[in-house]
C-alpha cells in the first residue's frame, strides 16, 4: 500500500512539474504575474511529493518488502540496517529517484531562497528546472518504476553487490548526485538569461552562491569516491581514469571555471558570453555522464545494470536539454551586451587564463574517455590508459598551478606582473627551499615529480602570501594585522582555504604517485617482510562471521626500527548470497603516509598471497580536497549574507560602456 | 559574422556527439569485447611433443596447412573445459571438421585420465607444458579455440567454452564458408 502511494506520489509530482514547467514560462513572456506566481508554490509541491516517494521507497527496503521487484533484487533480509537503507540508492531506479529528489530540493531551494530575485527571472529559472524534472520523472515512470510489484514474491532478496555494503555508499552518491544536480540551478539561470536577453553583475551574484554549492558537494563527492575505491577495491591506487570517473570529473573541471569566470561577471561584467556557455556545459557533462553510467555505453566497473533502451531514453533528454540550451545560446547570446574592457594582464586576463587551461584540460579528459567510442566507429579497438591522463593532467595541470599562485595578485583591468613576482620573492625562496628538500629526500626520482612537489610549495606559499599581504603581515603591528585579518571577507578567506587545499592535494597526488612503494609476495605466519623502511610481520590468519558474509583476516604487526607502529588487520570476505568475494583493505595512517596492507588467496599449503603498499603523502590528498570543501563553505557563509542583501551596490551593467568582451 | 559561426560550434559538437553515441547504443553492440591481434595471421611456430602417455601424435605448425580445422587448448584442471568437451565428442562423431587440440600447462598423466573418462575426439595432440606455445598464440585463458584455414592462418578465436548455440551459429557457418 505504501509502495503504491509512493508511485501515486511520482506521478502527481510529474502532473506538477509540467504545470510548473508551462505556466510560469508564459507568464513570464505575457507579463501574467499570477501565472508566474505559479512556479514557488509549484517547486515546494514538487519537492514534498517527490520526498514522499522516496520515503515511500525507502520504508520497502526497511522492511524488506520483497513484493517490490526493485528491493527483491537488491535487498536482503540480512543485511545490516545501514546498507538497507543505503541500498536505496545502490541500484539504477533507486539511485534516478534519489537524482530526481535532489533536483526537486534544488528547485525547492531556489524557490524558498529566491525572494529577492526579479519575479520573471525567477519565474523561467523554476520553469526550467521543472522542464528538467519532467524528463526525468517520465525516464523513472516509463522506464526505470522502482515501485513495481513482483509476484510470487520471494522468500528473500537476492542482496547488494557486496563492494556496495560499506559506509561509503551512504555519502558518496548523496554527495556527487548534489554536485550533478545542484549545476541544474546554473543551467537554469544561463537558460533563463538567455530567453530574458540580460546577463548582469546582479545574475550573476545570484548564480554564484548556487555554483559553489553544487561545486563544493561535487568536490566532496568525487574525494569520497577515490577514498573509497583506494580503501575498498585493494589496489592501493586512488583514482584509475575509469570512464565514470572522468565523467565525473568533468562536470568537476568546467564547475570549477565557472565559479571562477562568474566573478568576472559579477565583478567587471565582462566574460558573459563565455560565463553562460560553461553555465551549459557543466551541467551537460553531468547529464552526458548519468547517460554514460546508465546505458552501458563504455566499458566501467561501476556497472549499473544496462539496458538500451533506457539510454535511448536519456539521449533523447540529452538532445532536447543540452542541444536545446546550444541552439538557445547560438541564437540569443549575441544579443548579451558585452562589459568591463581589460588588459591581457590583470585580475580577469588571470581568470581567463585559469579557465582556458580548465576547459583544454576538460577536453582532453573529453576527448579520452570518448575515444574508444570513436575509435570503435571506425573499427579499431582502442583503450585510452592512464599515461594519456597523466601525461595531459601534467602539461595543463602545472601551468594552471603556476598561474593560480600568481592570480590572486593581481589587480582588476591592468597589472603590473613584474610587481606581482616582486611581493612573491619570500614564496619563491621558500619554494625554492621546498623543492631542494624534495630532491635531497628523494634522489633519483623523477624529474616531474619533483616540478610537482616544487608548484604545490609554490602554490601553498604563494597564497599564504597573498593573505599575508591584505594582512600586511610584518608591516604594521602585529595588532592592526590581526584587526585586518577579522575583517578580511569570508570570501577571501575561502579562496585562501581552496587554494591552499589545491596545494596540499597536488602534493598527495605527486608524492603518492611517483614514491609509492610495493611489495606481492606469498607469505607464511610468522614471516616478516620490510617496506619502505617498515618492517611488516605477518602473525596469523583467522577465521571470522559477519552478519551476511565470512571473512578471514590476516593480523600484520607492523615495526619501524625495533619500535611498535600499528597493528593491521586486512579481511578476505565472501558474500555467500552473490557469491562475491571481496577485499578489505587494512590501513594505517601517519599523517605523512598510509601503511596499507591486503591480504590474499591462499596457496594451500600454509602461505598467503598478501600485497602491502606504502603510500606517501596520501593523507594529505584528502585532507587538501577537505580544505577545498571548507574553502567552499567559509566562502558560501558569506555570499548568503551578501545575497540577503543584493541591491546593495546597484548593478553597473547599464551603465558600462559596451564594446568587447 | 564569424562570431555566429563560433556560437555555433558548441551545438555542431554535440550533434557529433549524439551520433557517436546512437551509433553506440545498438544493441549487438558489446563494449567490452576485446578482438585477437592474431585473427588473420598464420599460426605461430611451434612444434609440440605428443602428451606421455597418449597414442597421439604431438603437434606442430605444418600439421595445420592443408585443411580447415578447430584447434582447442584445454587442461584437465580447467572445468569449463569439462562443459565443452560434449560438444567436440559429438563433432569428432559426425566428422564435418578436423579437430587437434593443445594442452595446456597440464600434467601428463592427469591429461591421460582425463580423456579416458570423457573421451578423445582429437586427432592430434601437442603438450605444451610451459604455456610458451599458448603466450604466441594469445590465449588470454583455457578453454578457447581457434578456426584455422586450409593455409594455415587463424581466421577466428572463440574465447570460453564452445555452447553448442555458438557452434552452430558462429563456427559452422564460417567453416562452411571457408571450405569453399
Amino acid at each position: 500500500m505504501i509502495a503504491e502511494i509512493g508511485h501515486f506520489a511520482l506521478i502527481l509530482a510529474l502532473v506538477v512539474a509540467i504545470v510548473q514547467g508551462t505556466l510560469p514560462m508564459i507568464g513570464a513572456a505575457q507579463g501574467r504575474a499570477n501565472w508566474m506566481a505559479v512556479a514557488r508554490p509549484a517547486a515546494q509541491l514538487q519537492f514534498l511529493l517527490v520526498l514522499t516517494s522516496f520515503l515511500a521507497l525507502m520504508q520497502a527496503y526497511i522492511i524488506s518488502d520483497f513484493s517490490l521487484a526493485n528491493v527483491a533484487q537488491n535487498s536482503h533480509s540480512a543485511k545490516p540496517m545501514l546498507y538497507k537503507v543505503t541500498g536505496v540508492w545502490g541500484n539504477h531506479e533507486g539511485s534516478m529517484l534519489l537524482w530526481i529528489l535532489i533536483l526537486a530540493l534544488f528547485g525547492a531551494a531556489v524557490a524558498g531562497f529566491g525572494g529577492n530575485l526579479p519575479p520573471t527571472l525567477r519565474a523561467r529559472v523554476l520553469s526550467v528546472q521543472a522542464l528538467i524534472s519532467v524528463g526525468f520523472l517520465a525516464f523513472s515512470l516509463l522506464t526505470s518504476n522502482p515501485f513495481e510489484r513482483i509476484f510470487p514474491v520471494p522468500l528473500d532478496g537476492r542482496d547488494l553487490n557486496p563492494l556496495l555494503q560499506d559506509p561509503g555508499l551512504a555519502f558518496h552518491p548523496p554527495m556527487l548526485y548534489v554536485g550533478y544536480v545542484g549545476f541544474s540551478i546554473a543551467f537554469a539561470f544561463a537558460v533563463a538569461a538567455l530567453i530574458e536577453g540580460r546577463v548582469d553583475a546582479a545574475w550573476a551574484r545570484w548564480v554564484r552562491p548556487w555554483t559553489l554549492l553544487a561545486w563544493l558537494f561535487l568536490t566532496a563527492g568525487i574525494a569520497l569516491g577515490s577514498w573509497w575505491a583506494y580503501y575498498e577495491l585493494g589496489w592501493g591506487g586512488w583514482w584509475f581514469w575509469d570512464p565514470v570517473e572522468n565523467v565525473s570529473f568533468m562536470p568537476w573541471l568546467m564547475g570549477t571555471a565557472l565559479l571562477h569566470s562568474a566573478i568576472v561577471v559579477e565583478k567587471r561584467d565582462a566574460l558573459k558570453i563565455w560565463t553562460i556557455l560553461l553555465a551549459i556545459l557543466t551541467f551537460s557533462l553531468s547529464l552526458i555522464g548519468t547517460f554514460i553510467v546508465r546505458s552501458g555505453l563504455l566499458t566501467s566497473v561501476h556497472a549499473f545494470a544496462t539496458d538500451p533502451e533506457r539510454g535511448l531514453f536519456i539521449l533523447v533528454l540529452l538532445c532536447i536539454a543540452i542541444g536545446g540550451s546550444l541552439v538557445l545560446f547560438a541564437l540569443r547570446a549575441p544579443a548579451l551586451k558585452a562589459g568591463g574592457l581589460f588588459a591581457p594582464i590583470s585580475r580577469e586576463g588571470g581568470l581567463v587564463l585559469n579557465n582556458l587551461l580548465l576547459a583544454v584540460a576538460t577536453g582532453t579528459v573529453f576527448i579520452g574517455t570518448m575515444a574508444p567510442l570513436f575509435a570503435e566507429a571506425f573499427d579499431y579497438k582502442l583503450s585510452v590508459g592512464a599515461p594519456y591522463f597523466n601525461l595531459f593532467s601534467a602539461i595543463f595541470g602545472l601551468p594552471l598551478i603556476a598561474a593560480m599562485a600568481v592570480g590572486p595578485f593581481l589587480p582588476w583591468k591592468r597589472a603590473d606582473l613584474a610587481g606581482a613576482l616582486g611581493r612573491l620573492k619570500v614564496a619563491a625562496g621558500l619554494t625554492f627551499a621546498a623543492g631542494l628538500v624534495t630532491w635531497y629526500l628523494q634522489q633519483g626520482g623523477p624529474v616531474l615529480a619533483i616540478v610537482g612537489m616544487t608548484l604545490a610549495a609554490w602554490l601553498f606559499f604563494a597564497t599564504l602570501a597573498e593573505w599575508a599581504d591584505r594582512v600586511q603581515l610584518f608591516r604594521i603591528p602585529p595588532a592592526a594585522s590581526l584587526s585586518r585579518a577579522l575583517r578580511l571577507p569570508r570570501a577571501a578567506y575561502g579562496m585562501t582555504f581552496a587554494h591552499i587545499g589545491m596545494a596540499v592535494a597536488v602534493a598527495g597526488m605527486t608524492a603518492s604517485s611517483a614514491w609509492k612503494a610495493e611489495e606481492v609476495r606469498v607469505m607464511r605466519p610468522g614471516e616478516t617482510v620490510e617496506v619502505a623502511g617498515y618492517n611488516y610481520r605477518f602473525e596469523e590468519v583467522r577465521e571470522m562471521r559477519g552478519p551476511n558474509y565470512f571473512s578471514e583476516m590476516g593480523r600484520f604487526t607492523v615495526t619501524l626500527e625495533g619500535q611498535p607502529v600499528a597493528e593491521l588487520t586486512p579481511e578476505k570476505r565472501f558474500y555467500p548470497v552473490q557469491r562475491m568475494p571481496t577485499t578489505e583493505a587494512a590501513i594505517h595512517t601517519t599523517g605523512i603516509s598510509d601503511l596499507y596492507a591486503v591480504i590474499g588467496d591462499s596457496d594451500g599449503q600454509g602461505g598467503w598471497t598478501v600485497r602491502i603498499y606504502h603510500e606517501p603523502l596520501v593523507p594529505w590528498l584528502w585532507a587538501g580536497c577537505l580544505l577545498m570543501v571548507i574553502g567552499g563553505l567559509v566562502s558560501l557563509s558569506d555570499r548568503r549574507l551578501r545575497v540577503g542583501a543584493p541591491r546593495r551596490r546597484a548593478a553597473p551593467a547599464a551603465s558600462a560602456p559596451a564594446t568587447a568582451s | 559574422m564569424s562570431k555566429r559561426v563560433i556560437l555555433l560550434l558548441p551545438i555542431a559538437v554535440f550533434a557529433v556527439l549524439v551520433v557517436a553515441f546512437v551509433w553506440g547504443l545498438a544493441p549487438d553492440r558489446d563494449p567490452s569485447r576485446v578482438p585477437s591481434a592474431m585473427v588473420d595471421k598464420p599460426a605461430p611456430d611451434f612444434d609440440l611433443p605428443a602428451v606421455t602417455g597418449l597414442e597421439i601424435p604431438g603437434l606442430k605448425t605444418a600439421d595445420l596447412n592443408g585443411d580447415v580445422m578447430l584447434v582447442n587448448f584445454f587442461a584437465s584442471w580447467c572445468v569449463p573445459c569439462r562443459v565443452e568437451h560434449p560438444v567436440f565428442m559429438d563433432l569428432a562423431a559426425k566428422g564435418d571438421v578436423k579437430l587437434v587440440a593443445i594442452n595446456y600447462r597440464d600434467k601428463p598423466a592427469d591429461a591421460v585420465a582425463w580423456l579416458a573418462e570423457l573421451g578423445n575426439p582429437y586427432s592430434r595432440i601437442g603438450a605444451d607444458l610451459t604455456a610458451r606455445t599458448g603466450i604466441d598464440w594469445g590465449v588470454s585463458g583455457v578453454p578457447e579455440t581457434y578456426i584455422i584455414d586450409s593455409e594455415g592462418r587463424i581466421r577466428y578465436q572463440h574465447i570460453g567454452p564452445m555452447q553448442v548455440s555458438d557452434y552452430e551459429e558462429t563456427i559452422r557457418p564460417l567453416i562452411e564458408e571457408l571450405k569453399q
